[in-house]
């Protein structure tokens, strides 16, 4: 049985003055597969995180042209899901159990998922020798396997996120958020009734408005593109079951969450898996796809000083990941073809595109850049892939999307301009993992 | 606001902010080598990571409000009855990047004072337990 690792720190480039990363080129995204998608997991077994994460590798295996036997790593992340868990307020379901090999975590396949329920329930996996459990979203999953396969650790590797959405409000009246008192970190913030979706980022976007003289209004464009283009993803959960285009009228009457932060600017918890198959870049000539090149990889490790972040905490971080991008890729904002920073909640892309200084854009110019054309077939393709807005909250989308557009394979999404360089990554303004993508090695 | 809040629990870092807090004090962590505040408190000093320096200071407990939201759709069970309400951010006089929350007692929702001076204020949210608030003092 392999061991299981944790990623060391060592692995992330979370420091300015690294230089050029000296993988650059040489490690790529080959196979994609995805699961279908639903709004909450139906309690049925052949819609659980666990058969759909058989499903998304095996989709990604065969989309790769490779067979399972060639895979010799994984970089899986664990956690399933920001809400509840299943066990043990539920128990395993019966036909679950009598389906699937069961680890010692009774939630792996249910509300978690792990590089051991993966082996048990896919013997034809049989030559793993690598394995880690990337925390947190598929963001730090990438960097991680772009960094173990330039590293040697692994040649041919699946890296996974699954996601799952019981019943009930997500967050809503769970844990802490339920209780009279308020211990651990609660003790900070639910005493004032600091809990609500998006309440950071709304309080930073009301700080960003009153920096820059700019307002809630001016977002609409943005988020309106945002499913435009969600809607062109055919693996998403909106162009699957609910193909409803958004107006700016939607948008600007949508009811309030955490004012500034509206209906709209929140994404919808969904179930989904996501899998991909990376690989060296002499690996993946000879594999079914085209290599989406991965040039860099950055991530963030600021510590918010106080209650909540501020815009000058959220506006260092952002700088300095855009810095560091450019700089380990021996790139510069101008060579960028599209961005598909995180969305979800809409209110902090700015802060990321901002960070990039994508499409020239300095700080406090993120939304006027949204009044012009930011769709695909537009000079500065915005996001995409829609992000979580377009598709549901997976936090995946936006690199399934940039691998596919540096592959030209993005479908109705393709954008007009060459798909050359893109850079994908989060999840929010701070702690979060990003990469670039290319269609050459650089 | 007609609302029983959720009562803080102290632990081994945070009790002698909660004590203070019921004497009518409002203190922060201090490292004082590396001339740093700090709230809300840690084991350790989170600019040097050594908690050997780390110390409580009263401070004045005047601010300035710098931003706000309004929360219409809570995820806290005892809070959801008094939607829409205030969340307000203030800074610490003595070093603006301590952030403390406030509910801006009085303050109807949506109309925060925003670049108004605050005071703090100590309320009881249980027979035992205080917590500070803040109340606007100049517009």
């Amino acid at each position: 049985m392999v061991t299981v690792q944790t990623p060391p720190a060592s692995m992330y480039r979370s420091r300015e003055g690294l230089g050029v990363w000296e993988h650059k080129g040489k490690v790529a995204a080959v196979g994609i597969g995805h699961s279908p998608t639903a709004r909450r997991w139906d309690g049925l077994v052949e819609s659980s995180i666990g058969t759909w994460t058989v499903m998304a590798l095996r989709n990604a295996m065969e989309d790769a042209g490779i067979t399972p036997d060639q895979v010799d790593g994984m970089v899986v992340v664990p956690a399933a899901t920001t809400g509840d868990r299943w066990y043990p307020t539920h128990p395993v379901p019966e036909d679950f159990a009598n389906t699937f090999e069961l680890t010692d975590n009774l939630n792996d396949g249910l509300s978690s998922m792990s590089v051991d329920w993966i082996l048990k329930n896919m013997p034809e996996l049989t030559n793993v020798q690598f394995a880690m459990h990337a925390p947190t979203c598929m963001s730090d999953a990438v960097v991680v396997a772009a960094q173990a396969v330039g590293d040697g650790l692994t040649n041919t590797c699946l890296v996974l996120k699954a996601w799952n959405n019981l019943a009930g409000r997500y967050g809503h009246e769970a844990g802490n958020n339920a209780l009279d008192i308020a211990p651990g970190a609660s003790q900070w913030t639910n005493p004032w009734g600091f809990g609500a979706a998006a309440s950071t980022f709304a309080y930073l976007f009301d700080q960003y408005c009153r920096k820059y003289g700019k307002n809630h209004d001016m977002m609409a464009p943005f988020v309106v593109n945002e499913k435009r283009n969600g809607l062109l993803f055919p693996e998403g959960f909106w162009a699957q079951h609910r193909p409803e285009p958004l107006s700016i009228e939607d948008y600007l009457s949508a009811r309030w969450v955490a004012k500034p932060a509206n209906l709209f600017d929140c994404d919808l918890p969904i179930q989904v898996v996501c899998a991909y198959v990376f690989t060296t870049a002499e690996r993946a000539k000879d594999m079914k796809q085209k290599p989406a090149y991965i040039l860099n990889h950055a991530s963030d490790r600021t510590r918010v000083k106080s209650s909540i972040q501020t815009l000058d905490e959220c506006e260092a971080a952002t700088d300095s990941v855009g810095r560091k991008l450019y700089e380990g890729a021996g790139i510069s904002a101008s060579d960028l073809s599209f961005e598909n920073m995180y969305d979800g909640y809409t209110l902090f892309h700015q802060f990321h595109i901002e960070g990039l200084r994508f499409a020239g854009i300095q700080r406090g110019e993120a939304l006027d850049l949204y009044a012009t054309d930011i769709s695909i077939e537009g000079p500065n393709p915005v996001s995409p892939s829609g992000g979580n807005a377009g598709s549901g909250r997976t936090r995946t989308w936006m690199h399934t999307d940039s691998i596919q557009q540096v592959q030209g394979r993005a479908g109705a999404r393709q954008i007009r301009r060459p798909a050359e360089i893109g850079v994908s990554g989060g999840p929010t303004t701070t702690g979060g993992n990003f990469t670039v993508w290319s269609s050459t090695p650089g | 606001m007609d609302l029983e809040r959720p009562v803080p629990v102290p632990d081994e870092v945070s009790a002698p902010f909660w004590d203070a807090c019921n004497e009518g004090r409002l203190i922060v962590q201090s490292c004082d080598p590396c001339e740093w505040l700090q709230y809300p408190p840690a084991k350790t000093c989170t600019e040097c990571d050594s908690a050997d320096n780390l110390s409580w200071r009263e401070v004045s407990g005047r601010g300035t409000i710098n931003g706000y939201i309004v929360i219409h759709d809570s995820r806290l069970r005892v809070w959801v009855p008094v939607q829409p309400y205030n969340v307000a951010v203030v800074e610490l006089e003595e070093d603006p990047t301590i952030n403390f929350f406030s509910n801006l007692p009085g303050t109807a929702p949506d109309e925060v004072p925003v670049g108004s001076k605050v005071e703090v204020e100590f309320i009881s949210v249980s027979d035992t337990q205080k917590i500070p608030e803040w109340r606007v003092v100049e517009g």
